[in-house]
């Protein structure tokens, strides 16, 4: 009798066999239907964090495939590879490996090109991805981990791919080694020892290649790797922001449901994402370090730049004065201001900025919806004042290319670039306050007016009047009753209706003709459609 | 609203009964999920708008597909060895090859499965509940409850002995492991930063210990080498590789520029490095540390016209005739001088060799440098 009642229960197809044998030993059925059914919104901004995800799992694979024939060792060789100019040089093993990588592999430059290109792009998406939580406010109660998550991501992601860009011990990576060992050593106190325990002895040793390739390969990427799960167990847990819209609420969130939509489109993005890096490692030529050298502590090429992360640090120590300070028989070098303590001070002030936002708007409540950034002017233009700083400062590490570009002055551009890193950080914070305010007065206005359709009519006083569309009820002076609501405002007379569903017309080049049963089935649905709406409205109004 | 509520909490039985879809709405129902809006964009099935998709979805499948196979003959059968210029350079093509078709590859897979969702899959609009009240009162008394109670249970609170001890015993496990692991890396900087291999050493070059200048190759400097107005980077003719295993050519410390002002220029020494130069009264030949005083890089392009050395990791500029005085950029210090003479050699040409090591630290700034 059971096993009669067993067998007619039971699943019969091998999916339904296999999801049994899963369900029966892990009770999966409710918490896998949850995480299916789970809603994620759908904003384009909300891209930049899965552009930085996506580009750390090509870093990993193609950082995988690197291991396999990079040879991290600082020990002396002698080339003997197909790139011949470089012929009977004496090098490292980790240059020489990495020209192997580049000319005697098959295939093996363009993996090592898509690792570097995914590399910026990883640290770029982060960037841009933390702008976007900074000006929505997404970063509010109860976020707050997330965004210090965020913050250790990008501070890691720049020291990981700094010690990336020193593996291959070519001429420039070893010139920015020499300068962070110059940073090291201005620390007051333990520089000195710092930057011995860190190369094992004076620069450059023999044993910071061996060192920098496990905190690269093993000891960085785990860390990442843990934070980038807390980062999206966070968001699991406290559920993505959303942008107010009609039907939304601080209690509900939402979009599509993860499984098949939001999955499929997802997925479709990790290899969009990802074909763009091929693209880049393929057809863009990055860090030819055949071109550069092994390096030689004795040389370096004029105009070479660092990867774009590290330039706004090159921007700083160009600009700061050659202040040196001697205290008591020991030496503060003016390297410590610039590289290290500015840092610091930006990196402080990040940390800080949810805790004081919320303590100066005595803002102590949880929030889920978005802001538009026009509605916290003062966050806004503080934003855009640190952006400014910002970019002054990463323009200035490519001052001489500037220079060189457009026959400038050297002192110009520094002196230039002094005054603007003090003049334009406030001006901005100025304009985009005003601009802020302006934008905010004209959605009021045309809450209150309507949009401007462009017709214009001539009363009968000969007074030239143009004709307003209100968007909702109005009162008895003919002025809109909708409050804002922190959505957008349709301000173009196209923009109106666009919450209802669109029709498309199908087809390309002539719309699509049906046959005449298809047609009819289709006429027939769509009246019901219409039929249905009406009745809603008639319901709801 | 339309929505198709079903009851939470409906029975297997029922369940077994309703369609998938059914089941399915069901299940968004007991988990917080309600689906406001959920249309078939192809209600009626088998039309030609729908076909049509299909077809560009499947199309999309297909140029992967073949960009794939694309790829896999590219790797094997295309050219790829390096060969000097002027001979055919047909290798140029491998890699933007593999790239562009990786990419097609990639870039269609990833189009195909958006178009999918997006052409062919249901539209919906879904509304799920956050549930992000803050725990009940109830929740959070008893947790209270439950951590004070265990707390009292080990009778901490009341035990300092115990507590005084664990914390001792604490400190040393963390403490051990970080002693262990960065103390085996710590070495003791010394006095490393303040010496170079040009320090005389009796023991290498008896009797003067005076070190000789050599180029990258070994080649011993003569004043006869450089014409006036010209630069040549020299090292310590050190064979002997010191304890970071660096010799003379390889130490980050070496490199030293001499310079052979043109006829007529004079230099301003700084006080104590007057007779650093040779000949020693009227100085035509200086030497200078070529590390930069800023932050290490090489200082390596002179400016015959202006005098001026760059740097170019942070363009400071160095005033050869006032003794490499740092004139602009962020640079503090002017550039150590080698205190240089000449001897005659075995073959009777005249060579340099260094009076001295540096009389201050080269390079970068330190805590410890006075
Ligand atoms: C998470 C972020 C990562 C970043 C930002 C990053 C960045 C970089 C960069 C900029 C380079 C220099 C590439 C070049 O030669 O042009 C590099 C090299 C390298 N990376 Fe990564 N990487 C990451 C993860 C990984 C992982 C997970 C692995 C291995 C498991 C790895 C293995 C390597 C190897 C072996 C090299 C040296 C090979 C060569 O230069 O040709 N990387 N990395
Ligand atoms: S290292 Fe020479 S200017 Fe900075």
């Amino acid at each position: 009798m059971s096993t009669t009642t067993r067998r007619s229960n039971g699943p019969r197809t091998p999916q339904g066999k296999a999801a049994k044998f899963f369900d029966d030993r892990l009770n999966l059925a409710g918490p896998m239907r949850k995480q299916l059914n789970k809603v994620f919104p759908d904003h384009w901004t909300f891209m930049m964090g899965e552009i930085a995800l996506y580009s750390f799992i090509v870093l990993l694979l193609t950082g995988t495939y690197l291991t396999f024939f990079f040879d991290p060792s600082s020990a002396e060789t002698v080339y003997h590879g197909r790139y011949l100019p470089m012929q009977g040089i004496p090098m490292s093993r980790a240059y020489a490996s990495t020209l192997n990588i580049s000319f005697d592999v098959r295939g093996g430059l363009i993996i090592r090109q898509i690792h570097h290109w995914a590399a910026l792009m990883f640290v770029g998406a982060m960037l841009i991805h933390m702008f976007r939580v900074f000006f929505t406010g997404a970063f509010r109660k109860p976020r707050e981990l997330n965004w210090l998550i965020g913050l250790t991501l990008i501070v890691l992601g720049i020291i990981e791919g700094f010690a990336g860009y020193t593996l291959p011990d070519d001429l420039l990576s070893g010139t920015g080694l020499r300068i962070a060992d110059a940073i090291m050593l201005s620390i007051p106190v333990i520089g000195t020892w710092v930057s011995f325990l860190v190369f094992g002895g004076t620069f450059p040793g023999d044993v910071i290649i061996e060192r920098f390739y496990i905190a690269h390969v093993l000891l960085i990427p785990a860390i990442l790797a843990a934070l980038i799960g807390a980062h999206l167990a966070l968001i699991v847990r406290q559920k993505h922001t959303e942008f107010p819209a009609p039907g939304r609420s601080e209690h509900t969130v939402s979009g599509e449901r993860v499984f098949p939509t939001y999955a499929a489109k997802a997925g479709g993005f990790f290899f969009i994402v990802a074909a763009v890096l091929a693209a880049l490692g393929g057809l863009a030529q990055i860090n030819p370090v055949w071109l550069f050298g092994p390096y030689n502590p004795a040389q370096v090429s004029s105009g070479s730049q660092p990867d774009w992360y590290m330039m706004f640090l090159d921007g700083s120590t160009r600009l700061f004065p050659s202040w040196e300070v001697r205290l008591w028989g020991h030496t503060l070098a003016p390297l410590f201001w610039p590289t290290v303590v500015l840092p610091t001070i930006l990196l402080t002030l990040a940390i800080g900025y949810p805790f004081l936002e919320a303590k100066m708007t005595r803002d102590t409540l949880p929030h889920n919806m978005l802001q538009r950034p026009r509605d916290v002017p003062v966050r806004t233009a503080l934003g855009v004042m640190a952006l400014t700083f910002y970019l002054v400062l990463f323009l200035s590490g490519g001052n001489d290319i500037i220079a060189k570009a457009f026959d400038i002055s050297l002192n110009a551009m520094t002196w230039g670039g002094r005054i603007l890193l003090l003049i334009l950080p406030p001006l901005f914070y100025i304009v985009t306050y005003r601009i802020c305010l302006g934008l905010q007065r004209h959605d009021r206005e045309v809450l209150e007016h309507g949009v401007e359709t462009g017709i214009v009519k001539v009363l009968p006083t000969g007074e030239f009047i143009e004709v307003h569309q209100p968007l909702g009820p109005v009162d008895a002076h003919g002025h809109g009753r909708l409050a804002y609501a922190g959505t957008q405002v349709p301000k173009r007379m196209n923009q109106l209706g666009a919450g209802t569903p669109l029709r498309h017309v199908r087809g390309f080049f002539y719309p699509v003709k049906e046959k005449p049963e298809i047609q009819a089935a289709l006429d027939e649905l769509e009246a019901l459609e219409v039929d249905q709406h009406d009745v809603q409205h008639q319901l709801t109004d | 609203m339309s929505t198709t509520r079903s009851p939470a909490g409906v029975s297997a039985h029922e369940l077994r009964d309703m369609t998938p879809e059914q089941a399915m709405l069901a299940g968004t129902e007991a988990d917080g999920v309600h689906i406001v809006h959920r249309r078939d964009r192809f209600p009626v099935r088998g039309t030609k708008a729908e076909k049509r998709a299909e077809r560009g979805v499947a199309l999309a499948f297909l140029v992967s597909a073949l960009a794939g196979v694309g790829f896999v003959v590219a790797f094997v059968a295309l050219p790829f060895h390096w060969h000097l210029p002027g001979t055919p350079q047909t290798f140029r093509f491998y890699t933007p090859a593999l790239g562009g078709l990786l990419a097609v590859m990639l870039l269609f897979m990833g189009v195909g499965l958006v178009l999918w969702a997006k052409w062919l899959m249901p539209e919906e609009e879904v509304v799920q509940d956050r549930h992000d009240e803050p725990s009940s009162e109830e929740d959070r008394l008893m947790t209270q409850a439950t951590l004070a109670v265990g707390l009292e249970d080990t009778g901490l609170p009341r035990r300092s002995l115990i507590l005084r001890t664990l914390g001792l015993a604490g400190g040393a496990i963390a403490t051990v492991p970080l002693v262990a692991m960065v103390g085996a890396m710590i070495k003791k900087p010394g006095k490393q930063l303040e010496h170079t291999l040009f320090a005389p050493n009796t023991k290498l070059f008896p009797p003067s210990g005076r070190i000789p200048l050599v180029y990258s190759d070994w080649r011993r400097v003569s004043p006869d080498d450089l014409l006036p107005g010209s630069i040549a980077t020299v090292f310590p003719g050190v064979h002997e590789e010191g304890p970071d295993g660096k010799n003379g050519i390889t130490s980050a410390a070496s490199p030293t520029l001499v310079i052979r002002l043109r006829p007529g220029q004079q230099i301003e020494a700084r006080k104590g490095q007057a007779g650093f130069g040779w000949p020693p009264d009227a100085p035509e030949y200086l030497a200078f540390s070529k590390i930069c005083t800023h932050a290490g890089c090489p200082a390596s392009l002179y400016e015959q016209q202006t005098t001026r050395l760059l740097c170019p990791c942070h363009q400071s500029q160095f005033e050869v005739l006032k003794d490499a005085k740092p004139v602009f950029g962020p640079a503090t210090r002017s550039l150590p001088k080698l205190p240089i003479d000449v001897e005659i050699g075995s073959d009777g040409r005249q060579y340099f060799v260094a009076r001295a090591d540096f009389n201050e630290p080269i390079g970068p700034a330190f805590w410890e440098r006075s």
